[in-house]
């Protein structure tokens, strides 16, 4: 029904220009956000590794994110070329943040000599 | 609008490409195109007030502005990418000041605005429901807790923002904390041990030293003035000062040798001593630790900006709604307000972890 410019008109929740969300639906999304909120909290009394606890609470905001784009923003009804474009923005993102990490150790050395000429200063 | 024949006919070409489904809105919707306009606006859709003078259905009118919103939105994605980036490269090349600055976030106030955001997330949904079901009371009710919610989540930042202005918990020059990491309740609740073996480096690091005894004075009198002359900037240079230095530092060097890793391992995570104890002359505060609160004010304050625009965004929107202005026909508005909201939401879902979450 994504491709489609508007979804059928006999689909029990539809009316007319857009999918209408039943409510039990948006209460178990907020539930379900929030379970995942008191996690991402409760996890990190736990050592989990070196980076372990940066990567479980990034996969537990993902999960949140995709919970909150997927149904509180409608793209599970909506048309595909949205969701596609929050991929594509995403996956930019992603190239963005990926470029800046494999290029970050670079200037290390400036960094430093930086450091040893202008020491930062309390006022 | 004079020219109905070619508006019909423009009408079906457009709509043509995405074969609508047979429901009974289009042909109803074409008939009434004729009809003479209910507003006299001559903009011939009598049957719908609110749709645009330049489109020719509220499908179109619909699907047109949220694939305005949609856009941008894409791009707000990639304006917080920069800031993101910014975060990623500076956690990346100083992780200690990390864990060092998290420690002066309050877990539980950022918790609290996660859940505040989440809940009017929650009601931006559903007024997009309501508006689009025309439950007119109901979508002005879920536009005031919107928009409520908006307004707890901006007083809590203030409380936070206001602690930090105390504290000294500030960006570049401004960061001149009142008190060190193991003074702190959050370390000490998470790492008492920790805390413990801290106090008693200090003491013997700060033993005979002027600084020491303002730093007693702001530990009894908690929030005195800043008297900034003898306010201590105490520790980035660990110990230079320190006239019989080698034997304070054997005596601390004993107590670190003496502590288990679990002890040490936060101390040094925070950059507080150094991993190698021989080289540890004292506690130490991280050299770059205001970077990350011009990260977080940045972020953050960015953040807040948008929580503002959507509390004018949805103060227009409960101005509309409660002129009866939506209905199945025209909900966009809200919808696009949602939409909005709900990517102010997304960011806050990866910034709470990312700055009061670390370990």
């Amino acid at each position: 029904m994504a491709d489609s410019k508007a979804p059928p008109h006999d689909a029990p929740h539809d009316h007319g220009l857009a999918h209408t969300t039943p409510v039990w639906l948006l209460i178990t999304i907020l539930l379900a956000l929030l379970f995942f909120t008191v996690l991402t909290v409760a996890v990190t009394s736990f050592d989990l590794g070196a980076q372990g606890n940066l990567v479980v609470a990034m996969v537990i905001a993902t999960i949140k994110a995709g919970l909150v784009a997927t149904f509180f923003m409608h793209l599970a009804w909506d048309k595909r070329f949205h969701a596609i474009g929050l991929a594509a923005g995403v996956l930019f993102f992603i190239l963005f943040l990926s470029m800046v990490v494999a290029d970050r150790g670079e200037y290390q050395i400036d960094i430093d000599r930086h450091g040893e000429k202008y020491p930062f200063k309390m006022k | 609008m004079t020219d109905t024949t070619s508006e019909t006919q423009s009408n079906s070409e457009t709509n043509g490409h995405s074969a609508p489904p047979p429901g009974d809105h289009e042909p109803h919707e074409k008939a009434e195109a004729h009809a003479p306009n209910g507003h006299g606006g001559g903009h011939g859709h009598g049957q719908y007030p609110h749709l645009a003078h330049h489109f020719d259905s509220p499908q179109q009118q619909f699907d047109a502005g949220k694939l305005g919103i949609w856009l941008f939105l894409f791009q707000e994605v990639l304006f917080f990418a920069g800031l993101f980036c910014a975060y990623t490269v500076y956690r990346a090349q100083n992780p200690e000041i990390f864990v060092y600055a998290h420690y002066h976030l309050d877990t539980t106030m950022g918790a609290i605005n996660t859940c505040v955001l989440l809940v009017s997330s929650l009601t931006a949904a559903w007024a997009v429901r309501n508006a689009q079901l025309g439950e007119k009371n109901k979508l002005v009710l879920n536009i005031s807790i919107t928009i409520l919610c908006a307004f707890v989540f901006l007083g809590v930042k203030y409380k936070e923002y206001a602690h930090k202005v105390h504290e000294g918990t500030l960006w570049g020059h401004h960061f001149n904390p009142e008190h060190e990491l193991w003074e702190l309740d959050s370390f000490k609740t998470k790492h008492p041990e920790s805390a413990e073996l801290a106090e008693k480096i200090a003491a013997i690091q700060f033993e005979g030293l002027p600084k020491r005894e303002h730093r007693g004075e702001h530990e009894g009198s908690g929030a005195e003035a800043k008297a900034p002359a003898a306010k201590p900037a105490a520790l980035p240079t660990a110990m230079a000062g320190a006239t019989d230095s080698d034997t304070k530092v054997r005596r601390i060097q004993s107590l670190l040798f003496q502590a288990s890793d679990e002890t040490l391992h936060p101390l040094v995570a925070a950059g507080i001593i150094k991993h190698d104890i021989l080289a540890t002359t004292g506690l130490e505060r991280p050299a770059k630790a205001h970077i990350f609160f011009g990260i977080y004010f940045f972020m953050t304050g960015l953040h807040g900006v948008h929580v503002v625009a959507g509390i004018i965004v949805w103060v227009w929107m409960l101005v509309k709604a409660k002129r009866g202005q939506f209905g199945p026909n025209y909900f966009g508005p809200i919808d696009y307000a949602a939409l909005y909201w709900h990517l102010v939401d997304l960011v806050w879902i990866y910034l709470f972890p990312l700055l009061y979450l670390i370990h």
